[in-house]
């Protein structure tokens, strides 16, 4: 919104400040200056921006008052003096059918007027602040507009048939409004009418049929209040959005409508015309009590104190202050005991209502920052959330490991959240999404995972690892859960100078793992081709003879592996994707391990490399639970230092190179014991189908 | 370098015994002077002090078999006298010829260093937990709720009535199928965190003091700095006589604790539904001292908090449950950031998109 600094001077002569200062003082009370344009001889041109609920504030004379009050100056009156009326043959008829829609209606009838270009300071006014003038009949209620704020409508009086009704529209009523448009009515409509058509959707926009035009030379002035609820709800269905329905669905000044009425009727006749009969002014009063004549607040300087504080130079808000900030904003100040008043509240703002609105008047107008900063004393303690510790936990060994944080969309496509829907059905759609690709919410992390490691694939970066900690939803209409969930996906040479390979995920979990306390953890996998079909439990999305299922404590607490070829096809994915999910609400439910010191030995370690040629069908886990089955104490370690399968090895076999340390507590081993575990080591893995190699 | 040979020894003489352990004598020294490395140095060792295959054992054997008693003692001696030599012969072996040596050990230490990847926090997650932590050392406990709320903890009970105008500023995203219901359990995409706030004071009673970080959803369209996601810290600090006073004096010392304790801070009325009065915070550009830069847009300064004490209405609402939040007696305040703009600022990060992307060249640079 466009002010002229002039425009306000005239409104408040006293004001002794620049333009500038005058523009930083209104700021820092709320009405925001967002810049000063110099206009030379003629001031300055403010952009302004109010906020909503400031409609009071959106004109001229509304921000003049809030500079009058902020100097302590005096606001002038406006002048709405007109010439003597005629007296009216025939008054017009005003008749409000919807009392709780229209609180105030009034007419002013004005006879020969002349339709003139605007001259003057309307001319000079609408110049300065870049508005197109039309004629003077249709310039003027701009102005007013411009001026004080109040919406008023001039119509052509000759194309009025009998007198003004304000009424509900009719179902399928037509109107063809100022712009052009053919707008279809219904019953949640106000218009404005005359005993035979509608001539305006009341608060929002006049009809087309009785504009002024060139012709007219008898117009009838409409201003009115309408409720704030009407116009809002006629204005969004008809996508109308307009200066008066701005205003009206805000909370119009309901002692404005005789005062717009005299401004408009002034300018309209500084070229020529007449009034004819006085105004027709209609009030509901009803919505008086709602709005000029509200019940009075009472109100006390010990409020004010306790809640703003101390200023910058006493111990808070003095009275002669409190008082002269409300009665600046046009309050009504009657004394009613010690430091505390009965309050009455301007008609123009509908927006103070409560003790605490005039507590936050006095607060802006003072200055917030002229206020004392204090910091408040504290005896409670502060508490942690009972997982935070396990997210730290979970994070910092991702982030150890290498793999970088992402956070994506909490959307996805339907197609993907059933492929990756947890229980079948159980996604939940969005109402309003903002595209197809977001219509869900994502019931899992992978969908955004995908697209993420598609991206950069896309972009050729060498190797990706990504993770996300984030919500995943389930449910439907009637109740969402939400549960934190952890994805994590790797494509390339994300960790080092080979590809990235199911081990490297299986290692990253198992770290996880390892964080939590834990009975017993365990990974398996379902594969396609064996068992009967319900326990064929791979998601769809794994890759099933490349992937596994993470169980802690007998729970399942996650899926990870190669994405499955054909999910790899649709998403074009040309390399090998490794993805996985750990579901953070099973994790969370254990503890976070505690490390307890194992005894270090003082003796020496023995190692022995044992290489192995295995049939295919043994797999590693057998000869884990071949060697734990020795039962040996000594036997300290054992693992996998080499797995060799293809041209290697023989045809369905593998070749294991086997690293095991033996080592005491309580002594030095000698050769022949060593000699023996090793024997027994040979024999149990012969047991397998094992071969020892040269 | 290794003579495996043993020196002769023809008598027992001092003459004789002297002749050949000067031999041997010069014998270390030669092989001591081709020292060039700690492997050279090493295999001196062994070659000479080696307890099984050491050569002044293996001499120090075969002479002292043949020896007469009576001269073992003397020949015993100055092979201890030898082996001191050795030893000293070692000890400067390792310093005086070491500049030398070393030099030729010399590595080209201009190639880039091998560097294990280290992941990278993801920059909202950093300054999330950032200004959580400022906030936990001035007593607020963390907070947090659900991401689809139902309308009644998102507008409602936060002083938003139905069909009022500023719900239009939150475009909100609804979850399927809730037409049927009544407006107050309806489902929806919280669109700020200001929910928690109600649901914490529902079930605690004052005095209250939370932060609540998380992620919040508009239907909004993306563009440079909106994004249909975003997330928020929102605070709240309930107590007997809160003012408007410790409303500022908190946010100055918190704005201190983050950006340094040069920055300042100034304060604008506003206007939010929840609270009154309502305030919007500057601080002094943190990034030019104030005088005016390209991030603060020339101006010294930088909006970035929106504030207010606790509305009574919104007191109202928690009442119906936790009769203790009485407006007569108890007063707050209630304020709340965008993480994505604190971080796009501090990180200089233009497109909020990126920070949504998974672009991995993007998140290394926060490793
Ligand atoms: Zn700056």
């Amino acid at each position: 919104m466009k002010i002229l600094s002039s425009w306000l001077r005239e409104y408040v002569p006293g004001i002794a400040v620049s333009d500038r200062e005058l523009a930083d003082d209104l700021t820092l009370r709320g009405i925001a200056v967002e810049g000063v344009f110099d206009l030379g001889a003629h001031g300055s041109l403010f952009e302004m921006d109010i906020t909503t609920n400031r409609v009071d504030a959106m004109n001229h004379y509304g921000i003049a008052r809030e500079a009058a009050t902020i100097y302590g100056l005096e606001l002038k009156l406006l002048d709405t003096s007109l010439p003597a009326a005629r007296v009216a043959a025939r008054p017009v008829s005003v008749s409000i059918e919807e009392p709780k829609l229209c609180g105030r209606f009034t007419a002013r009838v004005l006879l020969d007027i002349r339709l003139t270009p605007s001259s003057g300071v309307v001319a000079e006014r609408f110049r300065l602040l870049e508005q197109k003038p039309i004629f003077n009949a249709v310039d003027a209620t701009n102005y007013v507009v411009l001026a004080m704020g109040q919406p008023t409508h001039a119509f052509d009086l000759d194309k009025l048939e009998g007198g003004i009704i304000v009424r509900r529209a009719r179902n399928g009523e037509k109107l063809r409004t100022l712009d052009g448009v053919e707008r279809l009515l219904d019953a949640d409509d106000l218009v404005v009418a005359d005993e035979k058509k509608a001539l305006g959707l009341a608060g929002v926009m006049g009809g087309w049929d009785t504009m002024i035009t060139p012709e007219t030379r008898n117009v009838l002035v409409e201003a009115a209040w309408f409720d704030p609820g009407v116009v809002r709800r006629s204005s969004k269905r008809h996508l109308l959005h307009t200066d008066a329905s701005h205003r009206f669905e805000r909370g119009a000044d309901f002692n404005a409508p005789p005062v717009a009425s005299a401004l408009v009727s002034r300018i309209i006749l500084e070229a020529g015309g007449h009034p004819e009969g006085e105004l027709v002014d209609v009030v509901v009063e009803e919505a008086v009590a709602r709005t000029a004549k509200r019940a009075s607040v009472s109100f006390s300087l010990g409020e004010v104190r306790r809640m703003l504080g101390p200023t910058e130079d006493a111990e808070g808000i003095l009275a002669g202050t409190a008082e002269g900030i409300l009665s600046g904003l046009g309050c009504g100040m009657a004394n009613a005991g010690a430091e505390s008043w009965s309050v009455t509240l301007p008609s123009w703002r509908l927006d103070l209502e409560r003790g605490i609105d005039l507590v936050e008047e006095i607060a802006r107008v003072y200055g917030y920052n002229r206020f004392r900063n204090t910091v408040p004393a504290f005896s409670g303690t502060v508490v942690e959330l009972p997982w935070a510790g396990k997210e730290s936990a979970v994070r910092a060994t991702l982030l150890a490991l290498g793999w970088n944080e992402a956070i994506s969309s909490s959307f996805c496509a339907s197609e993907d959240a059933a492929r990756f829907v947890r229980e079948p059905g159980a996604a939940v759609a969005i109402g309003n999404p903002l595209s197809e690709e977001a219509g869900m919410l994502r019931p899992s992390l992978l969908p955004g995972m995908l697209d993420m490691l598609a991206l950069n694939i896309s972009r050729d970066v060498e190797g990706t690892a990504l993770f996300e900690m984030g919500t995943v939803f389930s449910g439907g209409p009637e109740r969402v859960d939400e549960r934190p969930s952890l994805g994590f996906g790797a494509t390339g040479q994300a960790f080092g100078k080979q590809d990235v390979d199911f081990y490297e995920l299986k290692g990253t979990v198992e770290a996880l793992l390892g964080k939590f306390a834990s009975r017993s953890a365990y990974f398996d996998h379902f594969p396609a081709a064996s068992g009967p079909a319900a326990l064929r439990l791979t998601p769809a999305w794994l890759h099933p003879g490349r992937s596994a299922r993470a169980v802690l404590d007998g729970a399942t607490v996650g899926w990870f592996g190669q994405l499955h070829p054909a999910e790899a096809e649709r998403r074009k994915l040309k390399q090998a994707v490794w993805i996985g999910e750990l579901w953070l609400d099973r994790l969370y439910r254990q503890g976070l391990r505690q490390p307890v010191v194992e005894e270090l030995s003082r003796y020496q370690p023995v190692r022995r490399d044992f290489s192995l040629m295995l049939p295919d069908s043994v797999a590693y886990a057998k000869v884990a639970e071949a060697l734990e089955g020795l039962a040996i104490p000594e036997l300290r370690i054992f693992e996998p230092k080499e797995v060799l399968r293809g041209k290697m090895a023989a045809p369905a076999h593998y070749s294991l190179l086997l690293g095991v340390v033996f080592q005491s507590h309580e002594r030095t081993l000698r050769e022949e014991e060593v000699q023996g575990w090793s024997q027994q080591v040979v024999a149990a893995l012969e047991a397998l189908g094992g071969k020892l190699r040269a | 370098m290794q003579n495996d040979e043993i020196p002769p020894l023809s008598g027992w003489s001092e003459a004789e015994l002297d002749r050949a352990f000067a031999a041997v004598a010069a014998e270390v020294e030669k092989s001591a002077a081709s020292i060039r490395s700690p492997d050279d140095k090493e295999q001196f060792r062994l070659a000479w002090l080696g307890r099984k295959q050491g050569r002044l054992k293996a001499i120090s054997d075969a002479w002292l078999k043949s020896a007469p008693a009576e001269a073992k003692k003397q020949i015993g001696q100055r092979f201890n006298t030898l082996k001191a030599e050795i030893e000293q012969r070692l000890e400067q072996a390792g310093a005086g010829s070491s500049d030398s040596a070393l030099n030729a050990e010399a590595i080209d230490i201009t190639l880039p260093g091998t560097r294990r990847k280290l992941g990278a926090e993801h920059p909202l997650i950093k300054t999330w937990n950032e200004i959580v932590a400022v906030f936990q050392r001035m007593g607020y406990s963390v907070g947090v709720g659900p991401e689809v709320e139902t309308d009644y903890y998102n507008f409602e009970s936060l002083n938003f009535p139905p069909g009022h105008p500023a719900r239009d500023t939150q475009d909100t995203l609804v979850i399927v199928g809730q037409e049927r219901k009544p407006l107050r359990d309806r489902l929806l995409m919280r669109t700020h965190t200001s929910p928690v706030q109600i649901r914490t004071m529902e079930q605690q009673p004052p005095p209250v003091r939370i932060i609540i970080p998380g992620k919040v959803h508009r239907n909004d369209a993306a563009d440079a700095t909106h994004y249909p996601i975003f997330h928020q810290v929102e605070g709240l600090c309930v107590d007997t006589n809160i003012t408007f006073g410790d409303l500022k004096g908190t946010l100055d010392a918190a704005m201190k604790a983050f950006f340094g304790s040069s920055v300042k801070t100034r304060f604008f009325p506003s206007f939010f539904p929840f609270t009154e009065p309502s305030a919007d915070v500057q601080i002094s550009c943190p990034f030019c001292g104030g005088s005016g830069c390209r991030k603060c847009k020339q101006s010294g300064w930088i909006e970035l908090l929106g504030c207010g004490m606790v509305d009574p209405a919104v007191f109202g609402f928690v009442s119906q449950k936790q009769s203790l939040y009485d407006p007569a007696r108890i007063s707050g305040f209630a304020f709340g950031m965008g993480i994505d703009r604190i971080a796009m600022m501090k990180y200089g990060i233009g497109d909020i998109g990126l920070l949504y992307s998974g672009d991995q060249r993007f998140l290394e640079q926060f490793a």
